[in-house]
């Protein structure tokens, strides 16, 4: 970051040259955002008509969408590096005085990467759902939900203003409370829906101030708009642009599950396990990582706010990796898994130029190889009654092949084994750590590969404690694999999981990304303080400790049925390192403090005030009353007196 | 003679009209005292009329006695209405619109 290549500002000047009006098929992108957002309003207006073909339109809706995306990257290979970003102006949204921001689509590599990402394996669990969903009463709503969240996550990665942004943000938030809340006649999934909306509103807090400050700063809020003026202001705007750094890091807290406002994730597993798999797991939780490689050029010249983006990876991932270790909820596991290696792309997005597309990178490859261990998992709940404690899972790999063979594809490729798609992401973003001067290097290099040790450990711990070792089923318990709705998804994502990085990194991905990431190429020219060999290397031979540690406790030893107590580590990994307490400390407690005081303000200030005055008219009134005595020799002599004032009044004044 | 103690006359007998109205409880007998003073205007009116040498005064005093009896008829029939259903023609008895 101290290094910033000096051919960066030309690049992305020339970047933004190039967004050219859209042609051809860019012509009709907003079909990407209008057929699922039609799905939704179909299948909530229309109700008894749909309850049965309903999931079968929003699966077919999402997959038109994907083929709209299909047709856009068959187009953008097709036309020049230079002229593969695309801008579809669709209409004039806020004509105010001299400021008009017109509503329309960025179709550039960043975008249709996402697009892609979201489209296909949304799709994918929207088949799913099919089958795991196939005896739900309200899987109308499920599916309109699901589809509100498609066209939502593809209005926030194709906004061509951060407002526009903004909303899609606020839509994906809005799907994701629905659907974590989806089975709400269970007071705590409730309670998590509420939970994961709120920490939510903290970010989207942060993220709309942030859009505010660049109105201030910039007078736009249009991404190639403040991208060009945060250029051209360079190092003048230093403190403005630091200051929107981190709104902007806030918001992407708060919808990535990063620390501080990371607590809510685990919660989130209350929702059906399909959400989990694309919400939770593979999009709307990277949407962090999209705004702040989207807001690069902000980052690119706030040092100070970039920094901060690689600590709070760094912590995230770290204790996301602890976390994982000590759950034994096999969702919450797979949760912290998630926040560990959205930590990563964090992390490598802080980085800056050496790493915005690394982040990517791992973010398309995690999108396949979690939503496909989601899926194994929603499998494996399926067949165990809905049963969630991997304590009394075990030995399943042989009731349920296709589950097993599918997980293994995925722990494989999370953990980074050679070849799979894992180790080529994450191996790149180790190596882009390890980049740089001073101590930065050794901390987040030496944490990212330590924490890869980590991850091999938690995650084969995962997998042997449900598919290896023991059988130890309740007594009620018959496993069996799931119809092929659900099978085959899992199938489609494990070769995914397999084989997507490699596909990648062989057709040139990351330079593909660079128009938009701003010079991957500059990385080239620095080299890790480490050798590269040692630091795959090093990382293969964690990874191989974390994995043999696991097999020794978790596959050859017996694993007790109730968690052990633990050690201080343990206890505190299990409880989200209290998190919970501390919010409860810090938030709650001040919270309804300051909301007793306002109460007893209230009541005793305001409402005594406003009820005093009442008191007072009301004994004023009492006693005007009682001149009304009902005596009209009274009422009579009242008049006289009237007149004879009246009458001396008018005397005095005439004489 | 002087006009003035014509003057004199309607004050005295506007001033027993109003003592009547405020001081006895029989609707009749204050309804009497209305009419006095009534009456006791009519005095001043034409009066008035004599010094200024005009009719309008006259005409005034017309139009009140005119006024005064239909509002005769229209008082009366109250006084009736309430002596028939309440046996009492005391205005003090006739209270129940108060608060």
């Amino acid at each position: 970051m101290t290094t910033l290549p000096l051919s960066l500002p030309t690049a992305v000047a020339a970047a933004d040259a190039a967004v050219a009006p859209a042609q051809g098929m860019a012509g009709v992108a907003w079909l990407l955002v209008a057929l699922p957002l039609a799905g939704a309003a179909l299948l909530l207006l229309v109700r008894r008509p749909l309850e049965r073909v309903g999931p079968i339109i929003a699966t077919v809706l999402s997959w038109g969408s994907f083929v709209v995306g299909a047709i856009l990257l068959v187009e953008m290979i097709g036309r020049s590096p230079e002229a593969r970003a695309q801008h579809l102006t669709l209409f004039s949204w806020l004509p105010v005085g001299t400021f008009s921001l017109d509503a329309g689509m960025l179709i550039d590599q960043l975008s249709v990467t996402f697009v892609l990402l979201i489209t296909f394996v949304g799709s994918l669990i929207h088949v799913y759902s099919l089958g795991y969903m196939a005896h739900d009463p309200d899987r109308r709503k499920f599916f309109a939900f699901l589809n509100l969240f498609v066209a939502a996550m593809l209005l926030l990665v194709t906004a061509d203003s951060y407002l526009l942004l903004y909303v899609g943000w606020e839509g994906v938030g809005l799907a994701s409370y629905l659907l974590i809340g989806f089975w709400n006649w269970n007071p705590p999934y409730a309670s998590a829906a509420n939970k994961a909306f709120i920490a939510n509103r903290i970010g989207d807090f942060g993220l709309g101030l942030a859009i505010m400050a660049m109105f201030a700063t910039f007078g736009t809020v249009t991404i190639t708009g403040v991208d060009r003026a945060a250029q051209a202001a360079g190092d003048q705007a230093g403190t403005m642009l630091t200051v929107i750094g981190f709104l902007l890091l806030l918001g992407a807290c708060g919808k990535s599950a990063q620390f501080p406002l990371q607590s809510w994730l685990g919660d989130a597993m209350a929702g059906p396990t399909p959400v989990s798999a694309l919400i939770h797991a593979a999009t709307m939780v990277t949407a962090g990582v999209y705004l702040v490689v989207r807001a690069h050029p902000v980052y690119d010249h706030a040092p100070v706010a970039a920094l901060a983006v690689t600590i709070v990876g760094a912590i995230t991932l770290t204790m996301g990796a602890i976390i994982g270790c000590a759950k034994d909820d096999i969702k919450k596991a797979l949760a912290a898994s998630t926040m560990s290696q959205i930590g990563y792309m964090m992390l490598a997005a802080g980085l800056g130029p050496v790493g915005y597309a690394f982040a990517i990178f791992h973010l398309v490859t995690h999108g396949f190889f979690k939503a496909g261990m989601f899926l194994g998992a929603g499998s494996v709940m399926h067949g165990m009654g809905d049963r969630v404690d991997m304590r009394t899972f075990g030995g399943l790999s042989g009731k349920m092949k296709i589950t097993w063979a599918t997980f293994l594809c995925g722990w494989l490729a999370i953990i980074g084994f050679p070849f799979l798609s894992g180790f080529f992401s994450k191996d790149k973003i180790i190596e882009a750590a390890f980049v740089g001067e001073g101590w930065r290097p050794w901390v987040f290099g030496l944490t990212t590969m330590l924490v890869a040790g980590l991850t091999a450990f938690y995650m084969s711990r995962l997998f042997f404690m449900t598919f290896h070792g023991k059988r130890r089923w309740l007594e009620d318990d018959h496993p069996h694999e799931s119809p092929a709705s659900m099978t085959v998804p899992m199938i489609i994502l494990a070769v995914g999981s397999v084989a997507l990085g490699g596909v990648l990194q062989a057709g040139g991905f990351l330079d593909w990304l660079a128009p938009v990431t701003g010079g991957h190429a500059g990385a080239a020219h620095h080299e890790p303080v480490l050798p590269i060999p040692v630091i795959t290397g090093g990382t293969l031979l964690l990874v191989a400790l974390g994995v043999g540690l696991a097999w020794a406790r978790y596959w050859r030893a017996d694993v007790p049925v109730t968690a052990p107590a633990g050690s201080w580590l343990t206890r505190a990994a299990a409880r989200d390192f209290y998190q919970d307490d501390v919010n409860h400390g810090l938030l709650v407690v001040p919270g309804n403090a300051l909301v007793e005081a306002a109460t007893l303000a209230d009541d005793s200030g305001v409402d005594q005030g406003t009820d005093g005055v009442g008191r007072a008219v009301l004994g004023a009134s009492t006693r005007l009353a009682r001149l009304q005595n009902g005596f009209v020799r009274s009422y009579a002599l009242t008049m006289l007196l009237g007149v004879v004032l009246v009458l001396a009044a008018v005397w005095m004044v005439q004489s | 003679m002087s006009l003035m103690n014509y003057v004199y006359l309607a004050i005295v007998l506007f001033a027993i009209g109003a003592a009547t109205v405020l001081v006895r409880r029989n609707a009749i007998i204050v309804f009497m005292g209305i009419e006095l003073m009534l009456n006791a205007v009519n005095l001043a009116f034409v009066t008035f009329a004599r010094m200024n040498g005009s009719l309008d005064g006259q005409a005034v005093a017309l139009f009140v006695m005119v006024v005064a009896a239909a509002e005769v008829v229209v008082g009366l029939a109250i006084i009736m209405t309430i002596h028939r259903s309440r046996r009492s023609a005391s205005v003090d008895d006739a209270n129940l619109l108060k608060l």
